[in-house]
Formats: C-alpha cells, structure tokens, sequence
C-alpha cells in the first residue's frame, strides 16, 4: 500500500529534543483498506454461516423449522433436540442417541492417542539418537507410505485383525489408529529431537545411561511443547475419523462420527432436523473445544505436520 | 549422532561371521526393539500390504481372497463399469477444480492476511476453525443448509425471491459442485495458513528492493513472492492432491453418492465392493488404481524435494 511513507519517516538521527519518531502513523480507513475489511469479513461470513445455521437449527422446533427460514433466530428457544440427539435419537437399529456413540470415541481416542504418541516418540528418538542400519530407509518408507490412501490397506488390515482376533474390538481401530498415526507423529518428534542439543544425550551416554533411562529421563521432560502438538494432532484425527470407525470397530463399538451419519442419513420416518444439527454440534464439539483451548498450537501442528510431511 | 554406538562395537571387536551377527542383532538392541513397532508397521503394512493388495487385484477374488490368477480381467472389467467411470471422471473434475480453488482463495486470503490487518488472529481463527471437524460434520451442515425446501433456497423463496435455485443436491449436473462447496469450506483456510507462513517466510529485504524499484505490490507478489514460496506451493499441492484422492467420508455424508450414481468417487467404489458388493477383485484393483494414482503424484514430488538435491538451485 502506501508503504514509501515510512522509508523517509524512520530513523532519527539527532536526538535534539523532543521530535516524534518512528514511522509516520497511517490513517486507518483509506480506500484499499476498506475493500481489503470488506472482502475478509465476507469470508467470514461465508466460514461462520454454517456454524450459525447449525445452531440456530438445533434450538427451534420442527414446526418452526417447517416454516422454512434458515436464518431466523428460534423464536422460541429450546434445548429439546439436544436432549434427543444425546438420549434418544435413533441410528437405524437402536434408538440411544449419540451418547453410546460419544462414550466410544471417547473409549477408542483416549487409548489411541497415548499408544500412537509413545510409540512415535520412541521411534523419533531412536531414529535420532539411535540409528541403526536402514532406520533411515525405513523412516523414508514410513512418510511415503502416508501418502498411499487408506483402502489400499483397508483388506489386508481386516485379514490380520481377524487372524489376530481382534476384528470388530476396540483394540482393532487402537491399532489402525497407531498404525496410521505414526508416520505423521514420528517425523514430529524426529524433527524435535534433531533440534535438542547432541551434548545432552553423549553427556548421558557418558555417564552410562541407557536407552530408556535417557528417554524417560532426558528426552521426555524436554518434549512437553511437541507432545501438545502431537496430542492436539491425534485428538482431533481420530475423534474425526470415519473409516477406521465404521470398519474395525463392530457393531456395538461404533465411534461417533460412525453414529452419528447413521442417525441422519439412515433413519427412517421424517427427518428431524433440529436433532440432527444438535447432534451434529455434539460430535464436532469435542475437536471445536480442542482447536479453540489450543489456539496457536493447533496451527503449529497441523502446519508442522504439513509444511514437512 | 551415533557415535557412540561405533565406538562401542569398535571395542568389541569380534572376527567373521559372528560380528555381522552381533552389529545385525545385538548392539543397540533397545533400539532395535524400541523401533520393532515402526519396522513392522513399514514392513507389514506399508510395503506387505501393498503387495497382498495388488497382487490379490489379479485373482477372480469374490466374497474372500482366493489365488485364481485371472491376469488383467479385474481392470477391464473396472473399466467397464459405468459406476467406476463416473467415480474416475468425478474425481478428476472435483480434484482439479479443488486444487485450483482452494490454492487460488488460499492465496489471495493470505495476501490479505499478509496485509499488516487488524484482528489477524480472529479472522484466521474463524477461517480455520471447519479444518477441525470431521468431514461428516462439513457434509452434514452443508446438506441441511443446501435442503431444496427448507435450506437456503427454501428461506430465499420464502422471502419472496421466488426464482432462486440452489437446488444442487439432487441436481446431477451440480451436485459436484455441492461437494467442492463443502470441500473448500473445509480446506480453504488450512492451505491459506500454509501460504500464510510462506508469504512471511519471504525476506523483508526483497520487499524493499521492490518498492526501490517501484513495483507495484500486486506484481511483487506475483513475479517475485510467488516464485519464491515455490517449496510451501509443492508442499501444498501434494497435501491437497492426497487429500482429494481419499475423498470419501464428504461425499458418504453429504450425498451418499447419489442422486443415483452422480457423486460417485473411487473411494467410495472401493468401499462399496469390498465390504456390502461381495467382489472383492474388483476392489482391490480399484484400490490399486488409486494406489499408481498416488505414486504419479508423490513420486516426482518426493524425487524433487529429496531426491536431485544437487541439481536444485
């Protein structure tokens, strides 16, 4: 913009009293700044919309709804659909609503995330520390391999779950989850254990430390800020996952997304709008509360996931 | 790095045979076991399953896997159906506008965020904020807000503009279209955040040689910026590229592939055959189809960030 003001505005150079420095201030509405506002805050509008209908959606009534106006506020307000979606809104087979499904996701995200977070600090730390022949061609396999998409894998997995007898159980989609998290999270802690200082491990090494000793000891209490990222990573991951869910955990063990499609896309009689926004809301709660505690984090994580994977 | 490690097998130097035994197995056996996870993962799942996956594409597999070789008969049949050709032709049409949408708004938003604005944090937060919720939600708020009656086109009607249409969900020409509307809203503001850090990423002092130069802004990012980030813009293409690959859950929630077989994707195909279709070769050759779908994206990719690192200026 108009950026030449501030070249000839910086730099004093007498100190002779009290002259103002620094850049010229800039009016804060010319013209450019205005459409550069105006087209922002129309993304915006176009980004937060939905997020508005759903809510909106969730707390009218049917009739209301039928009345047909999606931008309208509830003219009554009521939390009705909420209770429903959690209680007793129907998935097609049984009519529990959301919360078995929550409680699921809750059940396969929470193991998930620590055993795919240990393993891959483990492997990020040998990788770095340890290397033994090929760690590295194997790491390079690792991250190619992230690439290639799932229902590549999709059979295979369910024959070797089924051999290992675990087809259909939470411990299936635990391990999916670990599987296909860990190329992601151990080039994470590959590249965060890379920027520790070297002298640190020989200095351990020194001392006669071993393996597990430097890594509980050393590494771990200096990656807290890496396994934020790594957390926040899989939390939102795997709570968002729908294949994984709908594949290997079975029946009874279905994840909310899982659920949740079901309660809206399979049932039967007429559609129940304000239930399925509120369920709806229910199941992105979780990563929405994640993304909004984490603020800055989140973006670090998913950008160094990205910008280097 | 791992010094240490050659010092010690140095000290236990053991003739022949046996010391291959020990470099192979023993010396740094924590390590070895720490990364037996990783290597059976790499081993197991991302090279045996590929195997088992394309090679299984060349049996007459039906309900299960079975070892009749049948030669390239899953592929032409693949081919042959209409249900694969419109997935095929689906993706590539929803992939490159995708791409090119997303990439373009991407980087117009960040230009504007690179402004020097006020609230940067709020818009970026609210621009980015549908990249954390599972593509179910995205499908499902974009199908009750894109509801024929009571959605959008439902309210606009209502309030008296009685012509409008957006009617796109059972529309099999549009409904595509519905899908990359859901898509972008989903996506736009991660690859925005990622040409973000590449804009600022760029030296200031580039900045003020253009303006010596007199310039204009808009040329500057163009010609000289632009160019620059080129490293951000592959990275960016290929975590998009991947993702539109794997399109499945978005289109499972919103459409379900309909109406009739119109938002029909690959992956979708895939699904469908291998777990309610009972043709199990037909899904493993649609799988290897994506799979070399991948690898012509991935591999030139990878050859140039890693591989011709001499001849990279």
């Amino acid at each position: 913009m108009s950026q030449t003001t501030t070249m000839t505005g910086s730099g004093p150079v007498t100190r002779s009293g009290v002259e103002p420095s620094g850049p010229r201030p800039k009016p804060f509405f010319t013209p450019p700044r205005i459409i550069l506002y105006t087209v922002l805050v129309f993304a915006c509008i176009y980004f937060l919309f939905p997020l508005y209908v759903m809510i909106v959606t969730s707390f009218k009534t049917m009739p209301e709804i039928r009345f047909g106006n999606i931008f309208a506020l509830p003219a009554q307000w009521t939390g009705e659909a909420w209770i429903k979606a959690w209680t007793s809104a129907c998935t097609g087979l049984t009519c529990q609503g959301l919360s078995p499904g929550f409680w699921n996701s809750v059940k396969i995200t929470v193991p998930s995330t620590i055993v795919s977070i240990f393993i891959a600090a483990v492997n990020g730390y040998a990788l770095v520390n340890w290397r033994f022949k090929g760690s590295e061609l194997f790491f390079a396999v690792l991250i190619f391999g992230s690439f290639i998409p799932y229902q590549v894998f999709l059979y295979p997995l369910v024959v070797i779950t089924r051999e290992l007898g675990i087809f259909g159980s939470l411990w299936a989609v635990i391990l999916v989850h670990t599987i296909f998290g860990m190329p992601i999270l151990t080039l994470l802690f590959r590249n965060y254990f890379a920027s520790l200082p070297q002298e640190l491990f020989k200095a351990a090494r020194v001392d006669g430390a071993g393996f597990w000793r430097i890594f509980f000891e050393i590494m771990l209490p200096m990656s807290l800020p890496i396994f934020v990222v790594a957390l926040i990573l899989q939390i939102t991951g795997i709570w968002n996952d729908f294949l994984f869910g709908a594949v290997f955990a079975g029946t009874q063990n279905y994840p909310m997304t899982v659920q949740l499609n079901n309660i809206v896309n399979s049932a039967q009689g007429t559609p129940e709008y304000h239930v399925n926004m509120a369920a709806t809301i229910l199941t992105g709660l979780v990563p929405l509360i994640v993304y909004f505690v984490s603020g800055k984090l989140f973006v670090r994580g998913v950008a160094a996931g990205a910008v280097k994977g | 790095m791992a010094d240490t490690a050659v010092q010690t097998a140095e000290r236990t130097r053991a003739p022949g045979a046996s010391r291959v035994l020990y470099n192979t197995f023993i010396r740094n056996l924590s390590a070895k076991i720490a990364a037996a996870p990783m290597v059976l993962t790499v081993l197991v799942v991302f090279i045996g399953c590929t195997i088992w996956t394309v090679y299984y594409s060349f049996t007459a597999s039906r309900l299960l896997p079975n070892n009749k070789l049948v030669g390239f008969d899953q592929y032409e049949r693949l081919f042959a159906t209409a249900r694969w050709n419109v997935s095929v032709t689906n993706l590539i049409i929803y992939g490159s506008l995708s791409l090119v949408f997303t990439l373009t708004i991407g980087f117009v938003l960040a230009v504007l965020m690179d402004q020097k604005i006020r609230f940067e944090s709020a818009f970026r937060t609210i621009m980015l904020y549908p990249f954390a919720l599972s593509f179910i939600v995205t499908g499902l708020v974009w199908q009750w807000i894109m509801n024929p009656t009571l959605g959008l086109q439902g309210t606009l009607r209502n309030m008296g503009w009685s012509s409008f249409t957006f009617d796109w969900l059972n529309n099999p020409k549009m409904v595509l279209y519905a899908i990359l509307i859901a898509g972008l809203w989903q996506g736009v503001g991660f690859t925005m955040v990622l040409l973000l850090a590449g804009l600022r990423s760029v030296d200031e002092e580039i900045w003020k040689a253009a303006r010596i130069d007199g310039i204009p802004t808009w040329r500057t990012y163009i010609s000289i910026v632009l160019p620059m980030m080129r490293g951000v813009l592959v990275t960016s293409v290929v975590l998009i590229g991947s993702g539109i690959v794997r399109l499945y859950d978005l289109v499972v929630a919103l459409t379900d592939g309909g109406p009739g077989i119109s938002s029909e994707v690959p992956a979708k195909y895939v699904y469908q055959y291998m777990f309610s279709g009972g043709n199990l070769g037909q899904a493993l050759a649609a799988s290897t189809m994506m799979l070399v779908t991948v690898l012509i994206i991935v591999i030139p990719w990878a050859y140039l960030e890693f591989g011709g690192k001499g001849r990279r200026s």
